[in-house]
């Protein structure tokens, strides 16, 4: 489904990421962890077009996707849940979620954009007690789910979610995690960045192991999981 | 004029200077929330559409109406190519200071067009009704008092209908407050830039030639009304466009009730008075609060 061959992406003179190839087949959940700075965002945003200045190719269903910018990608239907978040603060959550919905917003597909509404609320029913609320007041959970289920709203075939657990506490996380098994059950196929390597690994069917901008490991969870290296320097020694 | 008429007229003459102020600083308002740049052009839009509608209408001989409409689209597609010439390429890698200094350059660069196409001299142009006052409680008021009053409210109210309701206003408000969030959900963030332009070179232009009937209008009237824009933006506490208008009309009123009542030498300090008093007092503004910096909203 996505396909990233060679992909060099830098800020300035810094180059954050080097020579990284990896595949999405559809329907599957690939995970990515890394310690701090290793590129796990640069690379999310590479794939969503955030990063125009990279090289190398991006292909999305066959299509050359690297020089697309980002309302292209996400109406191709690729949707990216931002690090930290970064929801409409000053906007309630109805709106946030609307906004999620604006490629194909209008007075013809109301009943659809409701549908999908409905759909979130039975995947979140907590938001559908706070869709008066204004995002920015909403706790550390909550603005996740918001932020979770506004990138689902754009009708994704590929959801990106960069470190979705960060902040929360272990319930909540085991909460957030619960839903994306079943969302990539459901039939979408998820890219999961995250530094919560053992939940990750748990999840997801393949994983990469990100090093200064590169690919450093790669392989099905289950061998990450028992690899010696993993598990020493993003396991803790057990 | 007994006191009653003239605490009328005074009244009439403020809520008139209020309600041009109230668009000038709407129209920085808009920009301001979709950019971050305090447009030093904005006065200039004003000029435009008092001095574009002479054209048309005493040059031209068109109907009031239409010339008025052709004013309001031909200043709007002046704020779109301002925008797109001199904002869009520089705003990519450009630091907002920068961007205000360009805007600086262009209202210079506009009124300079505007010596060449007018000249120097103030022009007027027909009221849109009778010219004959109308006497209301001992003070005679022009009925273009109530043009003026009648359709700076319709474009507040629009606006705000704008922003509060409908999915673009929202997706534009959206872009000022996280512009990576807004390209995430599909918004063109350009298009956005573009729009806010449009929409504040709309109301620059609604000011100016609703105003020309009674104030004239010359070349180089941008700057003292960008000036008084600017105060009630910043006043309202920038980037909150209900607060801008509110101070916009105070801000006539106290203009308009000093000159009146104290000396017409006050007339142009007044705002700026008010504006260093307000920022020593309370630096977020009248109605801003701690939170409208981080939380925007029109
Ligand atoms: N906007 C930027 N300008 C310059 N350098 C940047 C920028 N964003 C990231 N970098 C650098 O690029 C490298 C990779 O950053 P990136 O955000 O992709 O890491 P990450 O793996 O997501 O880290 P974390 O787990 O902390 O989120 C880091 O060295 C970072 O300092
Ligand atoms: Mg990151």
């Amino acid at each position: 489904m996505l396909e990233l061959r060679g992909v060099n992406a830098s800020y300035g003179n810094i180059q954050a990421l080097k020579n990284v190839s990896l595949t999405i087949p559809p329907g599957s959940m690939v995970t990515i962890i890394g310690a701090n700075g290793a590129g796990k965002t640069t690379l999310l945003k590479s794939i969503s077009g955030l990063i125009q200045s990279k090289t190398g190719s991006i292909t999305y269903e066959g299509t050359e996707i690297s020089s697309l910018p980002p309302v292209k990608i996400v109406s191709l239907g690729i949707s990216q849940v931002p690090e930290g978040r970064q929801l409409f603060s000053h906007l309630t959550v109805i709106d946030n979620l609307h906004l999620g919905a604006y490629l194909y917003y209008s007075n013809r597909t109301k009943a659809e954009i409701q549908k999908r509404l409905e759909w979130i609320y039975q995947i979140f029913p907590l938001l559908k007690i706070r869709t008066r609320q204004l995002a920015g007041t909403l706790s550390g959970g909550e603005q996740q789910m918001v932020a979770i289920a506004r990138a689902l709203m754009s009708r994704p075939k590929l959801l990106l979610l960069d470190e979705p657990s960060m902040g929360l506490a272990p319930m909540l996380v085991a909460e957030i995690l619960r839903v994306i098994k079943k969302l990539n059950d459901q039939g979408t196929t998820i890219l999961l960045v995250e530094q919560n390597a053992r939940a990750a690994l748990q999840i997801a069917r393949y994983g990469y192991v990100l090093e200064t901008g590169s690919v450093a490991i790669e392989g099905p969870t289950a061998d990450l999981l028992s690899d010696e290296k993993v598990r020493h320097a993003y396991l803790g020694k057990q | 004029m007994d006191l009653q008429g003239q605490i009328i007229q005074y009244l009439a003459t403020g809520l008139t200077l209020g309600s041009i102020y109230a668009m000038v600083g709407l129209g920085f308002t808009i920009i301001y929330n979709a950019t971050g740049i305090i447009n030093l052009a904005q006065g200039e839009f004003v000029m435009f559409g008092g001095l574009i509608m002479v054209f048309f209408t005493t040059t031209l001989g068109l109907p009031l109406f239409l010339s008025f409409f052709i004013t309001l689209a031909l200043t709007t597609g002046i704020g779109m190519l301002y925008e797109r010439l001199f904002i869009h390429h520089p705003s990519k890698t450009a630091p907002l200071m920068t961007l205000l200094i360009i805007t600086v350059a262009v209202s210079i660069f506009f009124r300079g067009i505007a010596m060449f196409i007018w000249g120097k001299e103030p022009y007027s142009l027909p009221h849109f009704s009778s010219p004959e006052p109308i006497i209301i409680g001992g003070a005679a008021i022009l009925p273009q008092v109530f043009w003026i009053l009648g359709l700076s409210l319709l474009a507040v109210i629009l606006m705000n209908i704008f922003f509060n309701r409908t999915i673009t206003g929202k997706a534009m408000s959206a872009c000022a407050v996280n512009r990576v969030a807004a390209s995430l959900v599909g918004i063109d963030v350009s298009k956005m830039v573009l729009l806010s332009f449009a929409l504040s070179a709309t109301l620059g232009a609604l000011a100016g030639a609703s105003i020309t009937p009674i104030a004239l209008m010359e070349y180089d009237r941008g700057p003292m009304l960008a000036l008084k824009g600017f105060c009630a933006a910043v006043l309202g506490g920038l980037g909150f466009g209900t607060g801008a208008v509110v101070a916009g009309f105070l801000l006539g009123l106290i203009e308009s009730f000093t000159t009146g009542f104290i000396s017409s030498a006050f007339k142009e300090a007044t705002a700026l008075i008010i504006l260093i008093l307000v920022l020593f007092i309370k630096p977020s503004g009248i109605f801003g609060s701690a939170e409208v910096g981080k939380i925007k909203k029109i």
